[in-house]
């Protein structure tokens, strides 16, 4: 779908720019909003870039720099930190040669830290683009990623 | 022992609204758009002495009333789903595991204030709820349950979810709005307060999503029901989620004043490992209790004499390997990224809290260091814009009340500041998070 098609799908007026947005990045391959987007954006629905974009970068969902096609996202609130959320770091990052927003070289992950996801049941948790992982140490994480790396070489 | 919200959760299918509805589901609606005026059903509520379940403890018909008295229309009826307080996580299990007992009770609160639209505001991270509730509103339409004329009454009533995109601030009601309507989620002066102008600025009512579960229960079964449940003052149940180093954790609905002890040792099965140290009520932003609260009774009004709050309904356990100040720190690098800027005080405020921390963490904090945290939090408290910046303190406070002597071990009381001269001005950058 094209930016144009998305604002026609939800109506341009300025309530459903959060839902436009989470749209142009999704179909984004790169899982970001690019600057033509914004851009394009700006003319459809009338809205001044300055505004797409100040509202866009108050939101932790979404990214202006391209991003890997799974983004692995380790909480990191009292919940989870006290139930060692800082080893989970550590195990990705030695894993995987990345360090908290970087991607990696072929552009398969990106690790983030973000706030409560809500599954602190099961902390220390992560998730990985829509799916959860919970209960998680350093085997289970090496178990994971091996199998989407597994997945994307067939 | 009855549980009230959860009734349902893991007994019906949440997919399937036949079995929502053979579990006596949307019968309230229906006797309520038959038999009841919307007086009626404000009054039930009224009664009943239903609180908001979201965390600040508003009298729920209380609410209703005003937005019900409000002149302008369209009215909007909001359901706040941005349950972003760490460590809560009820709203996403009462979304997932009966949805339509939600939408049941909006339409009940649609009738009640006179409202024909409503959104379901929904965190970005919960793709499953947002699934559920988008089929479950799909299947009350179908059945005429949702949509134009309600069991052939001339009342409408649409729900349509919108989908927010990870900022913790906007599950406070003005900036939630704010948030709807496209802008960045900043919270917005109160009064005029949202049953006046709120969405769109047209009269809102916004309530949590465990409030509104509480309702279709309360108009079926009547409030004298109700209020023999839970304590004097707070009747009703509460939805707990208990964590960290406990045997079970997980999601509980007691009634109201329980105690903590209760809850670690009968519903949690004790401490998974060490002995017990303290406990944060309420999320990030809740007290910390010492073990000295360990019996005080878990309800708005009781705790609220002993000067806390019972916050969201997370319930932190901790065990005696954790540190204070390393807690602490983790907090306020929590409130530093979810600051939303507005405000000065908040902006800088957490900031300079989460540096106090480290520094008292690294046991190389400045001689006067508790007493400027001490202020800090004060001013925080009492000069923030929104509850969110105020509730920066309730943490710092409690801490400071109950662990201040450990605490203080991470004073270095040789180190003083330094004097700003003009040679040596402070501003050399820390890096931050």
């Amino acid at each position: 779908m094209t930016t144009k098609e998305i604002v026609k799908k939800y109506g341009n007026k300025r309530e459903n720019l959060l839902q436009i947005l989470h749209d142009v990045q999704n179909q984004n391959p790169n899982n970001y909003i690019c600057k033509e987007a914004i851009y394009e954006l700006s003319k459809e629905m009338d809205i001044p870039v300055s505004g797409i974009k100040g509202t866009a970068s108050f939101y932790t969902m979404f990214s202006f720099t391209p991003r890997g096609k799974y983004i692995i996202r380790v909480c990191e609130s009292p919940p989870c930190h006290i139930l060692g959320a800082q080893t989970i770091f550590e195990a990705i990052e030695s894993k995987l040669g990345i360090k908290v927003g970087e991607t990696t070289d072929d552009g398969l992950f990106t690790l983030e830290g973000t706030s409560c996801l809500g599954i602190c049941g099961v902390a220390p948790a992560m998730m990985i683009n829509d799916e959860a992982y919970g209960n998680l140490n350093e085997k289970k994480i090496c178990k994971i990623l091996d199998q989407i790396q597994e997945r994307e070489r067939k | 022992m009855s549980r009230i919200v959860l009734e349902n959760c893991g007994k019906i299918n949440p997919e399937d609204i036949e079995e929502y509805i053979g579990a006596d589901g949307y019968e309230a609606l229906g006797i309520a758009l038959e038999k009841k005026t919307p007086e009626d059903i404000i009054k039930i509520v009224k009664d009943s002495k239903l609180v908001g379940r979201g965390g600040a403890g508003f009298p729920t018909g209380l609410k209703w009333s005003f937005a019900r008295a409000a002149k302008e229309s369209p009215k909007y009826i909001i359901c706040n789903a941005d349950e972003g307080e760490p460590g809560t996580f009820k709203d996403r299990l009462i979304m997932e595991g009966d949805p339509h007992k939600i939408l049941e009770g909006m339409a009940l609160c649609g009738y009640a204030i006179g409202a024909n639209t409503a959104y379901i505001y929904i965190r970005g991270e919960y793709q499953l709820s947002i699934q559920r509730l988008t089929k479950a509103i799909k299947d009350a339409e179908k059945l005429g349950l949702l949509g134009k004329n309600i069991f052939d009454t001339d009342f409408d009533f649409n729900v349509k979810i919108k989908i927010g995109a990870g900022s913790y601030v906007c599950g406070e009601e003005t900036a939630l709005l704010n948030s709807m309507e496209g802008l960045r989620g900043e919270p917005r002066l109160k009064p005029p307060f949202p049953a006046e102008s709120g969405f769109l600025s047209k009269p809102t009512n916004v309530n949590n999503v465990e409030t509104f579960a509480n309702i279709a229960p309360i108009i079926l079964n009547g409030f004298e029901w109700f209020k023999k449940i839970g304590t004097e003052s707070t009747p009703g149940t509460k939805v707990y989620t208990i964590l960290g180093h406990i045997k079970r954790p997980g999601l509980i609905e007691v009634p109201m004043g329980i105690t903590l002890r209760e809850i670690i040792y009968d519903y949690a099965g004790g401490m998974s490992s060490g002995k017990f140290k303290m406990a944060q009520i309420g999320g990030t932003a809740g007290d910390i209790f010492s073990s000295k609260l360990l019996d005080a009774p878990l309800e708005y009004q009781e705790l609220q004499k002993l000067g806390h709050n019972l916050g969201s309904g997370a319930i932190l356990i901790m065990n005696d390997i954790i540190s204070i100040a390393d807690f602490l720190t983790c907090c306020m690098k929590f409130f530093v990224h979810e600051s939303c800027g507005k405000c000065s005080v908040c902006r800088i405020g957490t900031k300079q809290m989460y540096n106090a921390f480290k520094r008292l963490k690294k046991k190389e904090a400045y001689f006067d260091e508790l007493k400027t945290i001490k202020e800090l939090a004060e001013k925080l408290k009492l000069t923030a814009f929104c509850p969110m910046g105020q509730s920066v303190a309730s943490p710092v406070l409690s801490a400071l009340k109950y662990f201040g002597e450990e605490l203080a071990r991470g004073v270095n009381p040789d180190k003083k500041h330094e004097p700003i001269t003009r040679e040596n001005p402070i501003i050399r950058r820390q890096k931050i998070c």
